[in-house]
């Protein structure tokens, strides 16, 4: 069986007290959109951050293509063609919307008037063309999670961590981001999403891993793992699961 | 290159300076005017480009001020040969700034806080050696000779700065106009998400210091030629680095031509001042301090936001009304 193309092993996080990753292991397969679930305080934006170089894991490895990067700075980890996106977005607020998506452009192009051009074709891409000359910071929410898209597309990458870019938009804007997300894996990158929204998940991925309380608690396909009575009781508490399983025998 | 053309008109005019202007006094007040131009650009570098305050940009000035000073007088070494010397010797001071406190991630008041302490470090270093002439300081001898890098005419001096301040100005534009400059500004206005892409902040604000430093070198260079006279104080003093942070705040930091724009009217300022209250000791920096006040509370993009704003907001209305309609 072939490498995954990324392959995280036995990884854990202490804050203080906080167990903020437990032994967490998974591997994201090449080419799939697949996503890791979990209730608010999970761990997966520690998860993520850990991935990505932005904070040292306690123990355990992470590989990417085949090589060890556990350790590496986030600048290393972006150059070998894995982005993160951010919970909380990041615009280069007094920028342009051109100007931002460039300096994603510029990790492999060098020239300034190929980041500005290869910029505006990402703009369109997301859907973002006609707000190139806008300021990042008058951007809608949903603008600004298309320009964390648009600034991650820029750089070439090979595998996307989009950390709840769903989150905070209403039903009409989610069915707009959607097939954004769908044409970035049609470029064939690797997609892994985090969300704690589960609809938006069930649509989109191939493949779920669900975290709560730090741990895995579940893994498989998106409408297995839902009704997972483990996951269930991780969202809702304790005894949800049985209470639905209940109704639904007295449903029928 | 709309940019890079205005700022070639503008330094054109600026060199014709001299053929119009004989008076000496007004001369001189050009000269210090881009003089401030120069160190206040030096600092936007890192500060305006690059949201690194500085408080302690004389560190930079006295270093390239006295290595162009000693080399002449204690070793007989052409100021020519100081002046590279001045300006690289500021670099190695820049790095070493940049390399304690960027590696360990220093950023805002504690980054200005450590610029300062460098500059008194070196302030008082400079007042205790004999090498710079401890507190008596030291006295470039009079040796007029353009081979000399002294002149006997206020205009030569004025091109010397002007090709200086030229450089600097280039070099900003440049910032604006690349890769390098688009990186600086990502991580000034996040780094997180700036080394999310690839952008290697620690290097990237590294080669800033240096490159901001260098200038402000520069600047103490022309300095220690024009007054052919150096102390502590004024070398590694308060002063030089106040007026290097005012000067762009004045102008609209992190713009091209804010710390021209800032010079010119810092220096108007200080001549209407000097006239209404004379020249009380001291006074320059209750100056700079009452003005420094002033522009961060009631105007903290400069004057360069000013105009920006006003150019500006008749594009947004228009743009506005096309998407009403
Ligand atoms: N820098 C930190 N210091 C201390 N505790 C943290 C830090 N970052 C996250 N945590 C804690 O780790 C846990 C996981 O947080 P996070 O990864 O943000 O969860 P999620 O993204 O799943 O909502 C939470 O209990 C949070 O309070
Ligand atoms: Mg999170």
């Amino acid at each position: 069986m072939p490498e995954a193309m990324l392959e995280v092993s036995n990884i854990c996080k202490t804050f203080g007290g906080v167990r903020a990753s437990r032994n967490v292991s998974l591997s994201v397969p090449d080419g799939k959109i697949t996503s890791l679930i979990g209730p608010n305080g999970a761990g997966k934006t520690t998860l993520f951050a850990q991935i990505t170089g932005f904070l040292k894991p306690d123990s355990g490895s992470i590989r990417f293509l085949g090589e060890d990067i556990t350790g590496a700075s986030p600048e290393e980890i972006a150059e070998r063609g894995m982005i993160r996106t951010f919970q909380v977005v990041k615009p280069f607020a007094g920028q342009t919307v051109r100007d931002n998506i460039a300096v994603g452009a510029h990790l492999r192009i060098r020239s300034r008037r190929g980041a500005l051009a290869k910029a505006e074709e990402v703009a369109r891409e997301v859907g973002l063309g006609n707000r190139l000359d806008q300021d990042a910071s008058s951007l809608t929410v949903a603008g600004r999670k298309r320009l964390e898209v648009a600034r991650a597309l820029a750089t070439e990458p090979k595998l996307i961590l989009f950390d709840e870019v769903l989150a905070g938009l209403n039903p009409s804007e989610i069915r707009d981001v959607i097939p954004v997300i769908r044409a970035v894996k049609d470029r064939g990158i690797t997609i892994l999403l985090i969300e704690h929204v589960m609809q938006a998940v069930m649509s989109l991925s191939e493949y779920t891993w669900v975290l709560n309380q730090g741990g895995l608690i579940a893994e498989g396909v998106p409408k297995d793992v839902v009704s997972d009575p483990h996951v269930i009781e991780a969202y809702l508490g304790k005894g949800m699961a049985e209470r639905i399983a209940a109704r639904e025998k007295a449903d029928v | 290159m709309r940019t890079l053309i205005i700022l070639a008109a503008v330094f054109a005019a600026l060199g014709l300076v001299p053929f119009f202007v004989v008076s000496d006094v007004w001369l001189n007040i050009a000269i210090m005017v881009l003089y401030s131009a120069l160190l206040g650009q030096a600092w936007n570098m890192l500060g305006g480009y690059g949201g690194q305050f500085s408080f302690g940009h004389a560190a930079f000035f006295g270093t390239g001020a006295y290595t162009v000073a000693v080399l002449q007088v204690q070793y007989g070494i052409n100021p020519w040969i100081g002046l590279f010397a001045g300006g690289l010797a500021a670099v190695v001071v820049a790095a070493i700034i940049g390399y304690s406190t960027f590696r360990y991630g220093l950023k805002g008041s504690y980054f200005a806080l450590v610029t300062l302490a460098f500059a008194e470090v070196l302030r008082i270093l400079s007042n205790s050696v004999p090498i710079t002439g401890a507190g008596v300081g030291l006295l470039i001898p009079l040796q007029v000779a353009p081979s000399n890098l002294q002149f006997a005419d206020k205009g030569s001096y004025y091109w010397l700065v002007w090709a200086m301040a030229l450089c600097a100005f280039a070099a900003a534009c440049w910032i604006g106009n690349s890769r390098f400059g688009a990186q600086l500004m990502a991580v000034r206005d996040n780094e997180d998400a700036a080394r999310a892409l690839g952008v290697r902040a620690y290097s990237v604000k590294l080669r800033a210091i240096m490159l901001s430093g260098f200038f402000s070198g520069l600047g103490g260079v022309f300095y220690a030629q024009y007054f052919l006279y150096l102390d502590p104080h004024i070398a590694y003093g308060a002063s030089v680095s106040i007026e290097s942070l005012l000067v762009p705040i004045i102008g609209g930091i992190g713009t091209l031509f804010g710390p021209l724009l800032g010079a010119v009217v810092l220096h108007a300022i200080s001549e209407v001042s000097r006239d209404l209250i004379g020249d009380v000791p001291g006074i320059s920096l209750v100056l700079y301090g009452a003005l420094l006040v002033v522009m961060v509370l009631f105007l903290p993009r400069g004057l360069a936001g000013l105009l920006i704003r006003r150019k500006a907001a008749p594009q947004n209305r228009k743009k506005q009304e096309a998407e009403h309609a």
